[in-house]
């Protein structure tokens, strides 16, 4: 059990192993969604488990998501643990009534009789010139909604560690994976295994700002506080993790050492998670505030097609960069 | 008049379908109520006799409202009057909008104008944790222009301003209005030429062993919240004014050739201002005041001689002036006396130094204490008596 | 009343009695309902299921303990004859703690975890995928339990009774879909809204064994509804059952039925389940007169009692308003 050698491993990889860890450890634990059995996942991340498992748990679902969703709510309120997969978060929102009236509802209204251990993970975000239909990143709107949790693994570790601390969770959780992350590289030890859901970790420490995001943004945040590291400006990079709720003890903590904050949010900024965040620094940093909190979020556009466009329409490390320093010296 | 719906707050009566006299039952139609919904059909849910019908048709009765009487008892009605609760809507027409005229100016834009040397404006453009940590070292922040966006003051700002924490990235603070500067400079000019040319200094120094107060202070501020807190400044003046009663010639003016004593010991507390420049503004009867009451009105007038807020009576009343340079790590000073005071005490830094005692060696925190006489008002015999006097009070704070 | 070893409704006397009383009981409670919401004790929006009672009456009477059921807000009926006491359900009304659901839901959202009763919900069409979901897990856990779901006729136009149908077809899972057609989706009347106004036929194109029931004639729902669960516990199968009724009061209280024509309701009201039946059971003999001012007697003293429970119920403290939006446990 205690095998501390590192395999090498992808994004992808990692939530596949997570998976393949659930089912193995719970009977309860089944996962549907569309073509997760047969075609292996639309992003790949079920490759060979319907072999593994057979299909009454790896369920192929037809083109209902509003039917499965709600399906895997009705599951979930009957004794089952399921993981349902919305193949991104733009089909999702034809099953935001059953999110948002059933799964993030029942427990509330009906006094706590009825809970709704279910895990919903879609992939999110834009980058591979999908156009607008397919390059949302919608997870703040989910965010804003009490009764649900909200997820963005970035890393390795946290795509790999999440998902059993989420079924184990008895609440309706949602995991927002970056379309932009699944072929990342990186190792894992073999024995990796579950991490926390309600914390924000420091990626980076550093004293002249705030960087704070998550998700596809992270590693774009990290090779900017490079750059600026070589500029002097020592950037503390906050990976959220979790979006609901948020980590505000240590938001907190990292503006009253730095003074400043940047939120880079890859959703639009009004009214984004970005917004929230502000607000938060606002109420509870104000006076370590040595300058506005400042915002890098996508262009209120709907995401184009062509590359340059696409390009330009979200964060990427140069703009984020340039942020950075913009705060710094404002003149 | 039954409610019928959430948002339904009257009803008219379109008809009547029973008349006194008529006999009804639970569940019998009595009377069609219009609503915006249309003509609804209204119910009793009582048995008895139509007594008397008291809203006729074509009139609007709120819901909550006797529409008739059964049986003679009041309020057999099927509808029990109620107050209508807060949440009902107004089924009215919604009030038309304030007809006030749209804003003459579009949205107005952020303003993003970057100045380097913004003008006076009411308000002070800071950021929070700047004016906070201009608070804590009590620097004014007014006089400084600032290196944020639209000129704001930031921290770097203010932590320019102590010599030990500037940095060398932090952005260089920009020179200040030449004018204000040089008027300060021209007047203290002025005052110490006058010092250096019309008065007789002697000078005299001396080693006190702060461990007693440094001790008192500490065991004493254990027990007291932070913002109570005393400084070893609030006994030093205490000590100063004590022993000036007993050494009144040093407390008081020289004026037409001869010493008046002061009417009371207002001791000067000299102060640098940010950007250059020395004010000695007078906290009166120091030795008539407690030491937790002197380290009130010390703080205070610190604040205010930074803030600006000096009451005339403390820039003129000082009979003598304490000079303390230990923050800047000086240490001793013997300094130029204000005219028209005849003298001026210095006190430096707190340093530790090998102390002996009763031919004991050990490690005392030590002040040194010196005094700028006027020697047209006193001599080196006056001088000396008061800093023993001092010294001698500071050996036991208890007493202060 | 289907505990006999040939399947067939056998009609004794209790069981007539018992499942008339059922039906009378539903509509004194949903008479009342009406009356207290005229006087502003019950709030929100309250529909009402006068005249339909003998499909929840009917359908429930065949199912067990373990069996689950998800209906509509139209659910007072559902929720007395599943067997849900009347004074929580009169409290939930009233907004009390001491309601079914803590007075957080109201008229349209009955919960009652030991019944399996999972609402009570306000979204026409959201109920179908969740009975399609908790069968699914009766179905992989090995369980022989059936989820029944009911809806009305509106809900046909949705986009999820199509989904919930073909995924509770295709994966053979144990739901009983009850639709009550009542043919007036709140003020649109089904010829209106659907180009096929079968609703069976729109059922069996999903491959689904579907009937159509006289929904007022209780003895045909409650065999309709006895041989469809029959099939669903042996055959693993989805069934569903169309039954046709007729609501005798509005929509919903604040409704001037503008729709639909008075003669048309008086036509209906004259062959209303409680009417049709309580005539069967006098001609066979079954009641008399006196049974029915007993039972009637009764459901008051009930009835009434239910209103003393809500009218001294207390009110959910404020400080307790965050309370379950996240559990820190699943339920069992």
């Amino acid at each position: 059990m205690s095998n501390s050698a590192k395999t090498d491993q992808t994004y992808r990889g990692a939530v596949r192993e997570a998976i393949r860890d659930a089912l193995s450890r719970d009977d309860r634990v089944f996962l549907m969604g569309e073509d997760v059995g047969a075609y292996g996942g639309c992003y790949a991340v079920t490759k060979g488990l319907l072999a593994e498992f057979g299909e009454d748990r790896i369920r192929d679902t037809p083109l209902s998501e509003s039917g499965f969703v709600g399906a895997g709510i009705g599951a979930a309120i009957a004794g089952m643990r399921p993981i349902v997969e919305i193949m991104t978060v733009n089909f999702s929102l034809l099953a935001i009534d059953q999110i948002v009236n059933n799964a993030a509802t029942i427990p509330h209204m009906s006094g706590g009789q009825f809970t709704v251990p279910l895990v919903i993970r879609m992939a999110t975000g834009a980058g591979r010139q999908l156009a607008a239909q397919h390059s949302h990143s919608l997870e703040g709107w989910y965010a804003h909604i009490p009764g649900i949790k909200v997820l963005a693994p970035a890393t390795l570790e946290d795509a790999r560690g999440m998902l059993w601390t989420a079924l184990e969770d008895p609440n309706p959780v949602l995991i927002f994976e970056h379309v932009m992350l699944y072929a990342r590289e990186g190792t894992l030890p073999a024995d990796a295994g579950p991490v926390d859901i309600d914390r924000a970790v420091i990626r980076r420490p550093g004293t002249d700002l705030s960087l704070i995001t998550y998700g596809g943004c992270l590693f774009k945040a990290l090779e900017a506080a490079e750059l600026l590291a070589a500029e002097g400006i020592e950037a503390e990079v906050i990976d959220l993790r979790s979006l609901r709720p948020l980590d505000e003890t240590k938001i907190l903590a990292s503006v009253a050492k730095t003074h400043r904050a940047l939120i880079v949010d890859e959703g639009w900024r009004s009214g984004s998670l970005s917004a929230e965040i502000s607000a938060r620094i606002m109420e509870g940093a104000f006076f370590d505030l040595d300058a506005p909190v400042a915002r890098l979020c996508a262009a209120e556009v709907p995401i184009p097609y062509a590359k340059h466009l696409e390009e330009a329409s979200i964060p990427q490390t140069e703009s984020i960069r340039a942020a950075a320093v913009a705060l710094m010296n404002p003149q | 008049m039954p409610s019928l719906g959430a948002d339904m707050a009257a009803g008219q009566i379109v008809e009547w379908l029973v008349e006194p006299g008529d006999h009804v039952k639970r569940g019998d139609i009595i009377a069609v109520v219009e609503t915006e919904k249309g003509a609804i059909e209204i119910e009793i849910f009582d048995e008895g006799k139509i007594q008397e019908v008291l809203v006729p048709v074509g009139e609007k009765a709120p819901v909550g409202m006797v529409l008739a009487l059964l049986d003679g008892t009041a309020d057999a009605d099927a509808v029990s009057p109620t107050i209508p609760t807060l949440e009902e809507s107004v089924t009215e027409e919604p009030r038309p909008l304030d007809a006030a005229s749209p804003p003459e100016t579009p949205f107005p834009a952020t303003d993003t104008a970057q100045t380097t040397s913004p003008e006076p404006s009411e308000r002070l453009r800071i950021t929070p944790t700047a004016r906070r940590r201009a608070a804590e070292l009590g620097i004014d922040p007014s006089t400084l222009s600032g290196s944020g966006a639209a000129g704001a003051i930031i921290l770097a700002d203010i932590e320019a301003m102590l010599p030990e924490v500037a940095t060398p990235t932090a952005p260089p603070t920009p020179e200040e209005p030449a004018d204000r500067k040089s008027a300060i400079r021209h007047a203290i000019g002025a005052a110490m030429s006058r010092s250096n040319r019309e008065i007789p200094h002697y000078y005299l120094g001396t080693t006190i062993d702060m461990e007693p107060t440094l001790n008192w202070i500490e065991a004493t501020n254990k027990e007291r919240p932070v913002t109570e807190r005393l400084l070893s400044s609030a006994l030093l003046l205490r000590a100063v004014g004590l022993a000036l009663r007993q050494v009144p010639d040093l407390n008081g003016f020289w004026e037409d050739g001869a010493f008046r004593p002061g009417e009371g010991i207002h001791v000067g507390w000299s102060i640098s201002l940010r950007g250059g420049g020395l004010i000695a503004p007078a906290i009166h009867d120091v030795d008539q005041k407690p030491i937790p009451q002197l380290m009130t009105e010390f703080r205070d007038l610190v604040k205010r001689t930074r803030q600006g807020g000096l009451r005339s009576s403390e820039m003129t009343d000082a009979t003598i002036t304490i000079t303390s340079l230990g923050d800047q790590g000086v240490q001793s000073v013997f300094g130029m006396i204000y005219p028209p005071q005849v003298g001026l005490i210095g006190f430096g830094k707190i340093y530790e130094r090998v102390w002996t005692n009763n031919g004991m060696i050990d490690a005392h925190r030590v002040i040194e204490a010196t005094l700028s006489g006027d020697h047209r008002a006193s001599d080196g015999h006056t001088g000396g008596q008061l800093l023993s006097l001092i010294d001698r009070l500071l050996q036991e704070p208890s007493k202060l | 009343m289907t505990d006999s070893a040939d399947g067939k409704l056998h009609i004794t006397r209790e069981n007539a009695q018992r499942l008339l009383r059922s039906m009378l009981r539903i509509r004194a409670f949903e008479d009342k309902c009406a009356e207290l919401y005229t006087q502003e004790k019950i709030r929100g929006f309250l529909h009402l299921y006068v005249g339909e009672e003998a499909i929840a009456v009917g359908v429930m009477d065949n199912l067990t303990p373990e069996d689950a059921v998800i209906a509509t807000y139209r659910e007072h009926g559902h929720a007395l004859a599943r067997g849900i006491p009347m004074t929580e359900i009169m409290a939930e009304m009233y907004g009390k703690m001491e309601g079914s659901s803590r007075g957080r839901g109201g008229s349209m959202h009955i919960f009652d975890a030991t019944t399996r009763f999972c609402g009570g919900n306000a979204i026409v069409g959201g109920g179908l995928p969740l009975a399609v979901g908790m069968a699914l897990a009766d179905k992989m856990r090995g369980l022989n339990r059936v989820t029944t779901c009911f809806f009305g006729e509106g809900a046909t136009a949705e986009g999820e009774f199509h989904e919930s149908l073909n995924l509770a077809a295709l994966w053979k899972l144990p739901v009983l879909f009850v639709c009550e057609n009542n043919f007036y989706a709140m003020g649109t009347a089904l010829a209106r809204s659907e180009a096929q106004t079968d609703i069976s036929a729109k059922a069996a194109s999903y491959n689904l064994q579907a009937e159509q029931v006289d929904g007022m004639d209780l003895i045909a729902v409650e065999t309709a509804a006895r041989t469809a669960i029959a099939k669903i516990r042996s055959e693993g199968c989805p069934q569903f059952l169309e039954c046709r009724t007729y609501r005798f009061r509005a929509h919903s209280m604040f409704d001037a039925q503008l729709y639909r024509d008075k003669t048309e309701i008086e036509e209906w009201k004259k062959k209303g389940p409680i009417i049709r039946f309580s005539k069967f059971l006098r001609d066979t003999g079954l009641l008399n007169d006196d049974d029915l001012a007993a039972m009637e007697a009764e459901i008051a003293v009930e009835i009434e009692a239910s209103v003393a429970f809500a009218e001294a119920g207390t009110w959910e403290p404020i400080a307790d308003l965050e309370r379950f939006v996240l559990v820190d446990e699943a339920s069992p």
